[in-house]
């Protein structure tokens, strides 16, 4: 059955097991980082998922924002505290709003495409900054979830989300890696080379951007709702342009070879920022700003690129296939 | 023959500039044909139009008897016709089996689809036979940009032929290659098109691969057709030998390249390397 799952599938499903054990085994903060890093995470593979084809997005926290306001406003005002059910509530409403809006995006690219992202996630940062009965830009809490009726209490309580939050992250993260190796990311890819040459070869453009742009948001949305758990609180500042900013950074740091490389950016900035705010409480949007900067210079292609050099996802699949036939023929 | 596509008073103007006008031309199945005019005489505009790249401001486009224009360029190229281009269209990023494989995989229809492996052995098998049927399986892993200027041009054309279309235009398929190259590359295109009776359509200005590889010929003139039949008619039309091809063009009675026993491969690798 292993067949089927390449060496970064492994990889995902083996972390579900060893996440779900060292929430067990390391200090609560650390735990808690790496819950939080799963939702955020998930934000910025959906980033770097859209990168694969040449597509920024400025204003992926919108989706991210979109996930996390529906599972509170699901808690707040329907009652629902499921954690199942939030789940597919905000992955809907991503799903239902990119669709929409992928009709306009579609047909837009390089800082076109990244500004009209960034508008829009700031319309929405400007609506429900001036809703009070979503608590303006103060936001409000959510109440703890339930699990198919279960609701556990005290430790049991958290431990329950945090395994809650690796599950859907981690399979999220090995959907995105799957979608990256079929058809359709192989013409991601091609979009980003030559756009031009892929509609003479006989497919749209367009309609390849939308479904990225549709299941990035997706994705997003559902780290929004976990994000939202695990902290018990939504604000407007998970649309606002600073938040969608930090998921490319992390694309940037942490590079595009892999789907995995995202999910460990996120949890290297945020102990990077513990470290750089405890060390210059005052400057260390500075230091933060200079790895950015490092980065950028000695390593384009982000922190990825020293395991695996080749960033195309179409030369990676090419290279394991051929070693696959290889080990087969002798 | 089957008349596979037929233009009827096609016109296209910028503004003020007529770039084509009053174009009519029938290509019939299997049939290879030249194109040849100045700069801006109308033939790519033509191409444009017909691939659907551009739409023509009046006029007709039948492709098997069934109306075209306005048509957007993917479902052209499903219906059967596709181009190359004067300036390749690659993914210059990815290696020739790489660019040839997105190729094939849009081909078959399989873009849509979205959580399934997109590469397997069959085909990678398919897209070296592809490239070993012009002669350029020794470049498979080599990225485009490392490429001289005439492999790349045959990758651009293999490209166009994945999906084994029924009729083909080659845009200027042997300019920035170097006099002695052209020849080899243009029998290595033609034969390894023959193979699946695809009719070309080439635009070319050297007068001499005209001769050698086109029974027939248009002449463009200021965007519109000079002269259209037998090659050696146009050629020697007082016409085109004035406002086309010049005065220093005399025939030079030189037999075209004729097929060799040597492979595409063989040619192709002796007569590249080294290239632009």
């Amino acid at each position: 059955m292993m067949k089927s799952f390449d060496r970064t599938e492994v990889t995902l499903l083996l972390c579900i097991p060893v996440l779900i054990g060292l929430g067990f085994i390391l200090p609560q903060w650390i735990v808690n980082y790496i819950q939080v890093s799963l939702g955020t995470g998930l934000v910025a593979i959906s980033v770097m998922t859209q990168m694969r084809s040449g597509l920024v997005s400025f204003g992926q926290g919108l989706f991210f924002c979109i996930g996390g306001y529906t599972a509170g406003m699901a808690g707040k005002f329907l009652g629902i505290s499921d954690l199942f059910l939030l789940l597919f509530l905000g992955a809907l409403a991503g799903l239902a709003i990119s669709f929409l809006l992928g009709f306009l995006l579609r047909r837009y690219r390089e800082i076109f495409y990244a500004m009209l992202t960034l508008a829009v996630s700031m319309i929405l940062f400007g609506l429900l900054s001036s809703t009070e009965e979503l608590g303006s830009t103060d936001g409000f809490n959510l109440a703890s979830p339930t699990y198919l009726g279960w609701s556990p209490e005290g430790e049991m309580a958290r431990y329950a989300l945090y395994i809650a939050t690796c599950i859907p992250a981690l399979l999220c993260a090995l959907l995105l890696h799957r979608y990256l190796r079929s058809p359709m990311g192989f013409v991601g890819e091609a979009i980003r080379e030559n756009e031009l040459r892929v509609e003479y070869l006989g497919t749209s453009a367009h309609k390849s951007v939308h479904i990225t742009y549709v299941l990035a948001a997706t994705v997003s949305a559902i780290g929004g709702v976990l994000w939202a758990l695990a902290l018990g609180h939504v604000d407007p500042e998970m649309t606002n342009w600073t938040t969608s900013g930090q998921f490319v950074f992390i694309s940037i740091l942490s590079g595009t070879g892999n789907i995995i490389s995202p999910l460990f950016g996120t949890f290297i900035l945020e102990i990077i920022r513990v470290y750089a705010v405890e060390i210059s409480p005052n400057t260390w949007q500075l230091m933060i700003g200079s790895i950015m900067l490092l980065t950028i210079i000695f390593l384009p292609k982000g922190l990825w690129s020293l395991i695996q050099p080749s960033s195309s996802v179409v030369r990676t699949t090419l290279k394991k296939s051929t070693k696959d036939s290889k080990e087969t023929s002798s | 023959m089957t008349v596979l596509l037929e233009t009827r008073n096609l016109e296209r103007t910028f503004g003020a500039v007529v770039a084509a006008s009053n174009i009519n031309i029938q290509i019939k199945a299997g049939e290879i044909l030249g194109v040849i005019g100045s700069n801006g005489a109308g033939k790519t505009t033509f191409v444009n139009m017909v691939t659907g790249y551009l739409s023509p401001s009046s006029g007709e486009i039948l492709y098997r008897g069934n109306p075209i224009h306005g048509k957007a360029t993917r479902d052209i190229t499903k219906l059967g016709i596709c181009r190359s281009f004067q300036i390749p269209q690659l993914f210059l990023e990815l290696s020739v089996l790489e660019n040839m494989l997105i190729a094939l995989i849009i081909a078959k229809g399989n873009a849509p689809v979205l959580f399934a492996p997109a590469v397997n052995d069959s085909l990678e098998e398919e897209a070296l036979r592809l490239l070993s049927r012009f002669g350029i399986e020794d470049y498979a892993n080599q990225e485009i940009t490392t490429l001289p200027q005439g492999v790349r041009k045959l990758v651009d054309i293999a490209m166009a032929t994945v999906s084994e279309p029924e009729l083909l235009f080659l845009d200027e398929p042997t300019s920035g290659v170097s006099a002695h190259e052209k020849l080899e590359i243009m029998q290595v295109l033609i034969t390894a098109l023959k193979v699946t009776n695809t009719a070309v359509l080439f635009i070319e200005h050297d007068m001499e691969i005209v001769e050698a590889f086109s029974p027939r010929v248009v002449a463009f003139y200021e965007g519109t057709i000079l002269a259209d039949g037998p090659t050696a008619e146009v050629l020697q039309n007082s016409k085109v030998r004035e406002f086309v091809i010049g005065s220093e063009f005399h025939r030079k009675g030189d037999a075209p390249p004729s097929s060799t026993t040597e492979t595409n491969s063989a040619k192709i690798g002796s007569v590249l390397e080294g290239g632009v």
